[in-house]
């Protein structure tokens, strides 16, 4: 099961990839750049994760060496936390090339970008 | 819905009551980032989504005379400037962001030295830059198409500047 | 529960599929959202309630963002045949990666674990074949040494606060980028003189 999860997780990767590589619009090509940010959020946020385990707060009423037996890795979540802000700041860059091409060419097709960039 | 006008008053009454909520409760995330779930960079979205409500509601000509551009641009760079500062006051103690502030008790707002006015910061760099992203967006007015629609292009004359 | 990450999971590969697929790209934007929506779910069940509430906004945000793009123009995307090489070459590599993935993970290693540790117990607990990093220590210290009771606050404002401030310079970087390239607004209400950008300076 555990397998099943990560090699999931590689599959959506590998869709994301797809999209990037193989597709002629671009706001799919944005869409793939997206899947492929979820997906690498999800792995990492996945590896650290402990069976039965609590967020890692502290609550009011335990001491922080009862908290370390029974929280999940706190590293991991905060490597995605950023990622995941950095992954808007990048849509919000890709959201205003894809708006100043169509407003240039016309379309969003990258094929007849090619054909009319002279 | 024409961009420049705004939506129904129906919206708009709505996002007048709305919107000062959703300023308050980001804000409330960013600076309890420390005793719960949250923290500077999730309260600086909320505030850029509650930016984005009063810009989608009220259209852009109303908004940018509301929310100016060059205040989103000043409180970005304070924003960052308010961090930096942050780190380099760290220095009086020992190096380049050492928590000088005092430690305090647990659970208390004003406990964990600097990491609560860190949160601030983030949050004011965060929201405003995202602000200031969504209305250069949503002010960008299509000029004139370079190339017709057909495919053929108007009049193309040695080079063509990108 | 771990049937129902795996369930999860499987909902966003569909979805993301859907997204990728969709003749409409409202359609594909809204397939998207989904996705980011459960990907927020998994993060609440994996104890992680940080990211659940960044995903969910960040989310709604990005969802805003595209749909303006969408807009623009209400075309659905050509039906132009597939390319088969590209679509080949992307397969191919992406079997070559399951196999690593499943290599890593420990499908082939006959009982043993990989060097990923199975779901489940994650490095700090020590179980795995790699020695526990700084996590335990991260755990144990972070309510003494910097007063938080939330230690992935600690840990991304106190301990590794070099990176938030890297981190904070990428998203100056990027809404700067995202400034420029919407700048040139203001030189489009001349008269139709020069074509976009003014090939003689206009």
């Amino acid at each position: 099961m555990s397998m099943a999860i990560y090699l999931l997780t590689f599959g959506l990767l590998i869709v994301g990839i797809y999209a990037v590589v193989a597709k002629k619009n671009v706001v799919k090509i944005i869409v793939g750049v997206l899947i492929i940010d979820y997906a690498v959020n999800l792995l990492l946020v996945l590896v650290g994760y402990r069976t039965g385990g609590q967020a890692p707060i502290q609550a009011a009423d335990e001491t922080a060496a009862q908290m370390a037996t029974v929280a999940v890795d706190p590293l991991p979540q905060a490597m995605v936390l950023t990622s995941i802000v950095i992954g808007l700041a990048l849509t919000a860059l890709m959201v205003a090339m894809a708006i100043r091409l169509h407003e240039k060419y016309g379309t969003f097709d990258m094929d007849r970008i090619r054909q009319l960039r002279g | 819905m024409p961009p420049e006008e705004g939506m129904t008053p129906i919206v708009r009454n709505t996002t007048r009551l709305v919107s000062g909520f959703i300023v308050v409760f980001g804000t409330y995330i960013a600076l309890t980032g420390h005793l719960g779930p949250g923290g500077g960079f999730a309260g600086g979205v909320i505030l850029a989504a509650a930016g984005a409500l009063v810009v989608l509601s009220f259209g852009r000509r109303v908004s940018s005379s509301l929310i100016t551009e060059p205040t989103c641009h000043v409180a970005d760079a304070a924003g960052a400037a308010g961090f930096l500062a942050l780190a380099m006051l760290g220095y009086m103690v020992g190096g380049f962001f050492v928590n000088f502030l005092p430690v305090g008790r647990l659970h208390r707002l004003d406990s964990a030295g600097i990491i609560p006015l860190a949160n601030l910061a983030i949050l004011v760099k965060v929201g405003a830059g995202l602000v200031g992203a969504f209305l250069a967006l949503s002010a960008f007015r299509p000029g004139r198409r370079s190339v017709l629609d057909d495919g053929t292009a108007d009049g193309r004359d040695g080079r063509r500047e990108i | 529960m771990e049937l129902l990450i795996v369930t999860l999971i499987g909902l966003m590969l569909i979805a993301a599929l859907a997204a990728v697929e969709a003749r409409d790209l409202l359609s594909s934007v809204i397939c998207l959202g989904a996705a980011g929506f459960s990907l927020s779910v998994i993060d609440l069940l994996v104890g992680a309630p940080d990211l659940a509430l960044t995903q969910v906004v960040v989310e709604v945000v990005a969802l805003v963002l595209l749909i303006r793009v969408v807009v623009t123009r209400r075309d659905t995307s050509s039906s132009a045949p597939r390319d088969a090489l590209r679509t080949g070459a992307v397969l191919l590599a992406g079997g070559v990666l399951l196999v690593a993935a499943a290599f890593s993970v420990g499908v082939f290693a006959a009982g043993k674990a990989g060097v990923i540790p199975p779901f489940g117990q994650p490095l700090l607990a020590g179980k795995g074949p790699v020695a526990p990093g700084v996590s335990k220590d991260y755990l144990g210290k972070a309510a003494d040494e910097t007063g938080a009771a939330n230690v992935v606050t600690a840990v991304l404002l106190d301990y590794r606060a070099y990176d938030t401030l890297g981190e904070a310079t990428v998203i100056f970087a990027s809404i700067i980028g995202t400034y420029a390239i919407l700048r040139h607004v203001g030189r489009r209400e001349a008269p139709a003189d020069a074509p976009a950008g003014g090939a003689k300076g206009g």
